[in-house]
């Protein structure tokens, strides 16, 4: 009465072939998981040291124009691709350049960003950073109040 | 909308009003936020941006000329139908959680118009400079909030006598997009939190709260550094302790607790939690630069606000503050939205003149001529504002 099923070992071989392919797939799932919950820094900051070199700059992306470069409006001086590079992925560059300090205070707050906000070692490309931030974007004196600057004058209609 | 991006957009229906998906733009934050072209962009990379003195004219802020600070990425895969808020911490009596429906039907809908500033408003003028975000004068905005109140939700779930802060948790992501850091997660004393106007808001303005001020639920407690009020709320803990979250610690919205000399080093443990902000004002029209005739009365008008006091006048000056003459101040319409000033000027001779407008506060503060005192971060000034016009 039983029916002849010659497929029966193939299927059988097929099924486990996949149950060992599923396996395989929950175990890299769950590992990447685990990864993000314990061990994110390996996921997010492979790269330690982003070095510097002009030369991997790749046309357009790093145009300059009127000494300003292009992309983030940096001002094109020594260390400006070490400071795209390291400086601007994780923040716009308008961070930098509303903001103007001294080298002391530069240094504080890149040990600031490394320890609350997943800053990488920069190495030698520190002092290449803070020499460039502190030429270009030296701190202006203010004293107590500014006069009122750019005012855009025009007739008052009734 | 599914056939421009090119794919369903799952969801599709419980996008809030007026919402258009961040892919449809190339990054232009005037168009994907609905904002003025006058507004000033400070930063990409997170989004702030702040509003002109002229832009802020409204007695209630539209969305387009609200400021935005953000400390992370603004989230863009909200499902309101799934949104949940949970009530946990160690000082709650039991741990409970809300769908937004939930708290629209259980509890009594409340709407205040509510001045929110951010801590650092101003902080373009200090010297030494401080670190962040360069704020001139247009990082505050009274728009009006319609929620239910988080004393009644706090007292739903339980408050047990040893509860002393509130500290909120949401949904956007780090900079970094760490998973395990939260760009931000503030809180306020219970005495804030249990305010009456202390709101789990779920509509600006009469509409859904725009994706970018929030949406679907925001915390809003009117008056205090608009840190306190946290966007895309999922979570409040009631804590035994001052809450310890992001930007609570080290030198976040905290000031020196003793004055200190400008570019002074300040330990940790002397910094103080700023709590409610300073009384302040803003000349919101004519826009600076107007120039009239000398036979012209010239109408001002703007707002003052006082933090968690009411302002009780409003002086403007056309001679550098040698002598003040008052303005008309209305009333709030309720506690904690700013207050309506209008003044009538004439002039006696030509020239070039600045008009500078000074607020007290209920309890006989002013605003400071010159930067009030200097702090690390920058926070705190309220320094009078003032135009400049020409007479003709």
């Amino acid at each position: 009465m039983r029916k002849d099923r010659p497929t029966y070992p193939e299927t059988r071989k097929l099924y486990r072939w996949m149950y060992g392919l599923v396996m395989i797939l929950v175990l890299l799932v769950s590992a990447f998981i685990s990864m993000n919950i314990f061990f994110p820094h390996w996921l997010y900051q492979s790269e330690t040291i982003i070095t510097s070199s002009e030369t991997n700059s790749d046309g357009d992306a790093d145009k300059i124009e009127n000494g300003i470069h292009v992309r983030t409006g940096l001002i094109d001086a020594e260390g400006l691709m070490v400071v795209v590079q390291n400086c601007t992925s994780c923040h716009s560059a308008s961070l930098i350049t509303q903001n103007r300090m001294t080298e002391e205070r530069w240094n504080e707050t890149i040990k600031w960003m490394q320890e609350t906000q997943n800053l990488w070692e920069l190495g030698p490309n520190q002092k290449v950073i803070v020499d460039y931030l502190v030429t270009n974007y030296p701190p202006m004196k203010k004293g107590r109040r500014m006069v009122l600057k750019d005012v855009d004058w025009y007739e008052l209609e009734d | 909308m599914a056939l421009l991006i090119g794919t369903d957009i799952v969801f599709g229906s419980n996008m809030p009003e007026d919402y258009v998906p961040l892919a449809l733009h190339e990054n232009d934050p005037f168009t994907m936020f609905k904002k003025n072209k006058d507004m000033v962009l400070l930063n990409d990379r997170p989004w702030n941006m702040e509003a002109q003195a002229h832009l802020l004219d409204d007695d209630i802020t539209p969305n387009s000329c609200m400021f935005i600070r953000n400390n992370g990425h603004v989230p863009e895969k909200i499902n309101p139908y799934t949104w949940k808020l949970t009530i946990d911490g160690e000082s709650v009596k039991h741990k409970k959680t809300y769908s937004l429906a939930d708290l629209k039907s259980k509890f009594k809908q409340h709407t205040y118009q509510l001045t929110l500033e951010c801590g650092g408003n101003g902080r373009s003028e200090f010297d030494p400079p401080a670190k962040g975000n360069q704020w001139t004068i247009g990082a505050v905005h009274c728009a009006q909030w319609t929620g239910v109140r988080l004393k009644d939700v706090l007292e739903d779930a339980g408050i047990k006598s040893d509860a002393v802060y509130i500290g909120y948790h949401a949904v956007d992501e780090h900079l970094s997009y760490d998973p395990n850091k939260e760009p931000i997660s503030r809180g306020c004393p219970m005495s804030k939190a249990l305010m009456d106007e202390t709101l789990l808001a779920f509509r600006m303005n009469g509409k859904d709260i725009p994706l970018v001020h929030g949406y679907p639920l925001r915390l809003v407690a009117g008056g205090w550094p608009a840190s306190v009020s946290g966007k895309w709320v999922n979570r409040i803990s009631i804590r035994n302790k001052v809450h310890d979250g992001t930007k609570m610690k080290g030198s976040a919205y905290r000031i020196p607790c003793k004055p200190v000399a400008p570019g002074t080093k300040v330990k940790d443990e002397d910094m103080c939690i700023i709590e409610s902000m300073p009384v302040k004002s803003l000349i919101t029209y004519p826009r600076s630069g107007a120039m009239f005739n000398l036979s012209k009365a010239l109408t001002i008008r703007g707002h003052a606000w006082a933090g968690e006091l009411e302002v009780s006048s409003v002086e403007y000056s056309i001679d550098f503050g040698s002598t003040w003459k008052s303005c008309t101040l209305k009333k709030p319409v309720n506690r904690l939205a700013w207050q309506r000033f209008s003044a009538t000027i004439r002039f006696s001779q030509t020239g070039y003149y600045e008009i500078w407008a000074k607020a007290t506060d209920s309890q006989g503060k002013s605003q400071p001529m010159l930067l009030p005192g200097w702090n690390p971060k920058g926070y705190l000034n309220n320094a009078c504002h003032r135009i400049a016009v020409k007479v003709k």
